[in-house]
């Protein structure tokens, strides 16, 4: 619990509350009167009402299309399954920069949509939700999926055994028992869209604009911190009344349940119904998530003479080249892969750490139904875990240079600093799949090794961990896979020369002619592969000791 | 045990061996050492490795970059950090943001050795030198030299010539809110309309089917037709982009052409001056001083056009071939006073927003 806690305040409470308190602070004084002026501003209010509908709506949108997918990868057996499960969570992974230019070749102007049918869906909402389902698919089908694959079938069937109806059956036995997954992987969602930022520059055009990205522009473009602190304050309000609605919705209903391996409730579809649901599912991915993915790897091969491989080569020879513009693939795939194991390791340890809190076996209710103090403290801080997600990434960042800039701390030239943003964000996601299956281990298993003389260590390794060890490798997925893409909190934070993919890419993309375009894109292609391949190899992960990833 | 310290000791385990593939790939620490000596900058600052070599192998300082962000960002930043600087030279103030920088007394002043090769019209801060002027770029409309020659329609040179009835519904430009060249296009219109004449000028240009998109990345590779990276699906001939866009379009073709694919709109630039200037506060001023006149170097002044698609500041510095033969030469680029910009920025780009995208 301390460490988790430790960790929040250094890097996350100190420099968001210094950069809003700059804000609201001039010469000695609070400043709030720069809150009615905001407030009243209808133009925030207009802001504040599209970030909510679009969050909500994109929200929506990504559990109507995921939760089959869900099903599907839980419950079903088929061929290529492992990697196609790594390939859905490819899209997760990719800068937004990438994604937009993606989404842009697919439905903007002299796109395949306009060329097929003349639809062009860019600077629309719908290219905005389309995009923002792309992104969060994998966070449903992973953290639903995750949980649905371990839960044990026969119980459903024991209810059909006793007269329910297929529906029934479901309604009062899976849907329980999935609905803290279903809410945690709606709760996901809905921050990260809640704080989009590149996806509603890029393919909303100038016309919508959300929180995130009037925060972006007051604090970056305008240094105004008054007013970005106020509308921090807002988001920040909205996020933390978000939180209250998940904690509400979902309290009382996690309870014990039981877990089996994923890999014994999977077969192989049989029946119409299920291979259509099947072939649904891969259909649906193949338009929504492939599609798009496979654009890019269209572009980093079409080379001015034709298809070939003229931009790798290309991009190989920028190791040799005699500029610091040209970044080495290696170099920055390198780059990105000690961040993310760095930003996974810290995320890990801190999440974990928290995850473990949250679960202590004295936060139970007691006989009388009322929690004591302490776990209403540690209820508030699961909610606190969350908030990273809904803080802009610029305040923490700009937060970051006016707090962390004295000995002993001074980071803000130090190679740590990325690996410690990212993990802020890691974090959450750790949290929230560890979280459900941790509460699900029925406590008594526990007693019962302990009884019959098992060492804590020794129950730990019998009880806990076959259980724990699934969730720990998607937690660990994600944070790596967030550390891999992620592009918001550390690019405008003045860093050392070692870029990594995403910023490689970015800055491929900030310039004119068709090299640095087809450069920009076969290097998103080889992040791609590498975090499919990543993955891949987390799915893979079969040991018996949760030491080896 | 509880299960609270066996999880830990699990993730801890987990975690070590993560943590020590990472210390391979960075050196960390932004200890300050008299052999050090740090530029901070933005995101497009380039130089070749070989041109920095020459001036650790000549100076004995080790030069460490960071860069954030793009130019906005970095000098928000050094501003944010006053007095406590990230590094000890900052390069890439520009003219838009100078008076910004110069009010919050970011710089010590600094005559950098080779200013006399530098034209008055780029030194700003002449009498004071808390700046060095070191590269200029202009940002100008440029145009799809094939989309006019196949309508047969002469490309636009001027403002006033946006605004005609043939070019209706062929112009994309970029959100001055939130884009460099989109902000220096606008400033451009108010220096040549006045601060009276250039709302007018804008409900013409809306009127005649001006489009905005929020990036210039889009606007270029996505919506202009004259952009290879687009592969020409673009269908705007005319977008807001930099002078040096087209030698950049001829880069890596072969057998290299006559001339570029697309041209520039002389009567329609803003000229951009870009400074460096030692930090207030630096930990290495000595090292600071050095590194200015560097960058003030011939040396250093060859190497930034084919780096960062810019026109060195000092007249005596060789451009090199790329530049001469496919770029534009911008005989009267639009400027206003550095003051003036700082004063009503944000006022102006609020009246652009409410003018151009409600």
């Amino acid at each position: 619990m301390a460490v988790p806690l430790a960790f929040f305040a250094l890097f996350f409470a100190y420099p968001v509350v210094a950069i809003v308190g700059r804000g609201l602070k001039s010469g000695g004084q609070w400043q709030l009167g720069r809150f009615g002026d905001v407030v009243t501003d209808p133009d925030v209010a207009h802001v504040l009402w599209f970030t909510v509908w679009q969050a909500a709506a994109s929200t929506g949108l990504t559990l109507l299309i995921a939760l089959p997918g869900a099903y599907v990868f839980a419950r079903f057996d088929f061929p290529g399954k492992q990697l196609l499960r790594a390939v859905v969570a490819v899209p997760f992974v990719l800068p937004t920069v990438v994604v937009g230019s993606a989404f842009l070749a697919l439905l903007g102007r002299g796109g395949l949509l306009d060329d097929l049918w003349g639809v062009r869906l860019d600077t629309s909402v719908w290219a905005i939700l389309l995009a923002h389902v792309f992104f969060n698919y994998a966070v449903v089908v992973r953290t639903v999926g995750g949980l649905w694959g371990q839960l044990d079938p026969r119980q459903e069937e024991a209810a059909r055994v006793l007269g329910a109806g297929r529906f029934a059956a479901w309604r009062r036995v899976t849907l329980p028992a999935l609905a803290p997954a279903v809410a945690a992987a709606a709760l996901m969602v809905f921050l990260f869209t809640f704080t989009s930022f590149g996806v509603v520059q890029i393919l909303g055009g100038p016309t919508f604009s959300t929180l995130e990205v009037e925060i972006y522009r007051q604090t970056a473009d305008f240094l105004d911190l008054p007013t970005a602190a106020v509308l921090t304050l807002i988001q920040f309000a909205a996020v933390l009344g978000v939180l209250a609605l998940h904690a509400w919705t979902v309290r009382r209903r996690e309870s014990a349940l039981r877990l089996v391996d994923a890999s014994r409730t999977a077969r192989r579809p049989h029946g119409r119904g299920q291979w259509a649901l099947l072939w649904g599912t891969l259909l649906v991915i193949t338009v929504l998530l492939l599609v798009p993915l496979a654009v890019l790897v269209e572009r980093s091969f079409a080379g001015p003479d034709g298809y070939g491989t003229v931009f790798y080569a290309s991009l190989r020879s920028a190791a040799t080249a005699d500029s610091t513009f040209a970044v080495a693939p290696l170099e920055a795939l390198w780059n990105s892969l000690a961040y993310g194991a760095a930003a996974t390791a810290i995320a890990l340890v801190v999440g974990g750490l928290a995850a473990a809190a949250l679960t202590l076996p004295r936060l139970r209710r007691g006989r009388s139904g009322r929690m004591p103090l302490v776990s209403r403290l540690v209820r508030g801080f699961d909610a606190l875990l969350m908030l990273p997600l809904g803080v802009s990434a610029v305040t923490v960042g700009f937060g970051f240079l006016i707090t962390l800039d004295r000995p002993p701390l001074d980071l803000r030239a130090s190679w740590w600093l990325v690996p410690l943003a990212q993990a802020l964000v890691g974090v959450p996601f750790v949290v929230r799949t560890m979280l459900p299956v941790l509460r699900a281990v029925d406590g008594r298993l526990r007693e019962a090794a302990a009884v019959l003389g098992a060492s804590p260590w020794r129950v730990w390794q019998e009880v806990d961990l076959p259980l724990v060890r699934r969730a720990l490798l998607i937690a660990a997925g994600f944070a790596f896979a967030v550390s891999l893409g992620e592009f918001g909190a550390t690019v405008f934070i003045a860093r050392p020369d070692q870029p990594t993919l995403p910023v490689a890419v970015a800055r491929l993309l900030g310039r004119a002619g068709e090299l640095n375009y087809g450069q920009a894109m076969a290097l998103s292609t080889i992040l791609m592969v590498v975090c499919a391949g990543a993955l891949l190899l987390l799915e893979r992960a079969r040991t018996d000791h949760s030491g080896e990833f | 045990m509880s299960t609270t310290s066996r999880i830990a000791a699990s993730a801890v385990a987990a975690a070590v061996g993560m943590t020590a593939l990472a210390g391979c790939g960075g050196s960390g620490g932004g200890s300050a050492d008299a052999k050090t000596v740090t530029l901070v900058s933005h995101d497009s600052f380039n130089a070749s490795k070989s041109v920095l070599a020459a001036f650790e192998k000549e100076s004995g300082y080790k030069v460490k970059v960071l860069r954030g962000g793009d130019a906005g960002k970095a000098v928000n930043q050094a501003i944010l950090s006053k007095g406590n600087p990230q590094g000890d030279v900052f390069f890439g103030i520009d003219n838009t943001l100078l008076s910004r920088g110069l009010d919050e007394d970011l710089f010590t002043p600094y005559k950098a050795k080779g200013l006399e090769n530098v034209p008055a019209g780029l030194q700003l801060d002449k009498g004071r030198h808390r700046v060095t002027p070191l590269d200029y770029g202009d940002i100008c409309v440029n145009y799809d030299r094939g989309y006019f020659a196949r309508h047969k329609i002469a490309p636009p040179k001027t403002f006033d010539d946006l605004v005609k009835p043939r070019y209706k519904g062929l112009l994309v430009t970029e959100n001055s809110a939130t884009s460099s060249p989109g902000l220096a296009f606008q400033l451009a219109t108010i220096a040549a309309y006045g601060n009276d004449g250039w709302q007018g000028y804008w409900k013409k240009l809306k009127a005649n089917g001006i489009e905005v998109v929020d990036g210039w990345e889009q606007a270029y590779n996505d919506r202009f037709s004259g952009s290879a990276a687009g592969k020409k699906k673009g269908d705007k001939p005319l977008v807001v982009s930099y002078a040096s866009s087209p030698p950049a379009e001829v880069l890596g073709k072969k057998p290299a052409p006559a001339e570029a694919p697309t041209g520039v709109a002389t009567g329609t630039c803003f000229r951009q001056i870009e400074f460096g200037g030692l930090l207030k506060g630096a930990k290495n001023e000595k090292g600071g001083k050095a590194l200015l006149d560097f960058l003030l170097s011939r040396t250093f002044q060859e190497d930034e056009p084919l780096q960062m698609f810019v026109n060195p500041a000092r007249e005596d510095a060789k451009v090199p071939e790329l530049f001469t033969k496919y770029g534009a030469k911008i005989d009267k680029p639009a400027t206003l006073a550095p003051g003036t910009i700082t004063k009503n920025r944000e006022q102006w780009i609020k009246q652009w927003s409410s003018l151009v995208l409600k």
